[in-house]
């Protein structure tokens, strides 16, 4: 397998508070993290695509192509902003796991779509220095 | 079964190039390419992941050294301080893009080292990018 990975960031807020939880459960299980005032991270964002080589670009997947889809349908939709106000996090908390999940739905098929045989294989997301969370394959 | 442990070596190393395909016009080149095709420089990382069972005398999978000297010859000699499209013969007929210089490295170290022991390699062509090949010719 070949894979290709670039890094991204995006800095967002968020609020950990499930409305299945009351105000006493949230902070227990959330703690600081459920300060309905908010709070934010600098996310780092690694999303990897394999594919053949493209003979003609020499390239899995022409950086700029990605660049461009990963600012749509990512960084620019939740960068700057507080994540509990998209509609992805409508039903469910914006912990960095449904964040990281909801990358990697919104952008695997960007990414068939952008070229036949580029597939998303990971997207990892780091919400601090010290805890980071990725889905798709394995290395 | 596989092979029980893994273990990675890296090394860096500086090279000048240009992206660039020569079937393409110039203006084709930067078309595709965009700043990426005038002639600019990285300094590459390369981790080599090798892969096996320990030896059970000396408990390692390869000496270090000899694995630092098959990286040193394959790899640090032709491409360190060098211009990928003018010093080297890889890149006459393809672009050398993060992905196409990683196959050069992984096909020249399965043949310098020992069957089987390469897992994989992961270039990191500056701080954001890295391709990674996995398994035999990077085959999937």
């Amino acid at each position: 397998m070949i894979a290709l990975t670039r890094r991204y960031r995006f800095p967002a807020a968020h609020v950990l508070r499930s409305s299945a939880l009351s105000d006493a459960d949230n902070e227990r299980v959330y703690g600081k993290c459920a300060n309905p005032a908010g709070h934010g991270h600098d996310y780092g964002l690694e999303v990897t695509v394999a594919g053949e080589v493209d003979p003609r670009s020499g390239q899995v997947l022409e950086r700029n192509r990605l660049d461009a889809l990963v600012a749509a349908r990512v960084l620019d939709r939740f960068g700057h902003s507080l994540l509990n106000d998209d509609p992805a996090f409508a039903e469910q908390v914006p912990t960095a796991e449904n964040i990281a999940l909801t990358a990697f739905a919104e952008l695997a098929p960007a990414i068939a779509a952008a070229r036949p045989g580029a597939r998303l294989v990971r997207v990892r997301l780091e919400e601090t220095r010290k805890n980071s969370f990725e889905t798709g394959e394995h290395r | 079964m596989p092979p029980h442990v893994r273990l990675t070596r890296a090394v860096e190393f500086s090279t000048s190039l240009r992206y660039w395909n020569p079937d393409l016009s110039e203006a084709e080149n930067r078309e595709l390419f965009g700043r990426k095709a005038s002639r600019h420089g990285h300094n590459y990382r390369l981790e080599v992941t090798l892969a096996g069972e320990p030896d059970p005398v000396t408990g390692m999978v390869i000496d270090l050294k000899e694995l630092q000297e098959v990286i040193d010859r394959e790899v640090m000699t032709r491409f360190d301080h060098r211009d990928l499209n003018r010093d080297t013969p890889y890149f006459e007929k393809e672009p050398p893009t993060a992905e196409n210089l990683a196959r050069v490295i992984d096909r020249v170290l399965r043949v310098a080292l020992p069957t089987g022991l390469l897992y994989g390699i992961r270039l990191f062509e500056d701080a954001d990018t890295f391709v990674e090949l996995i398994g035999p010719g990077g085959a999937a």
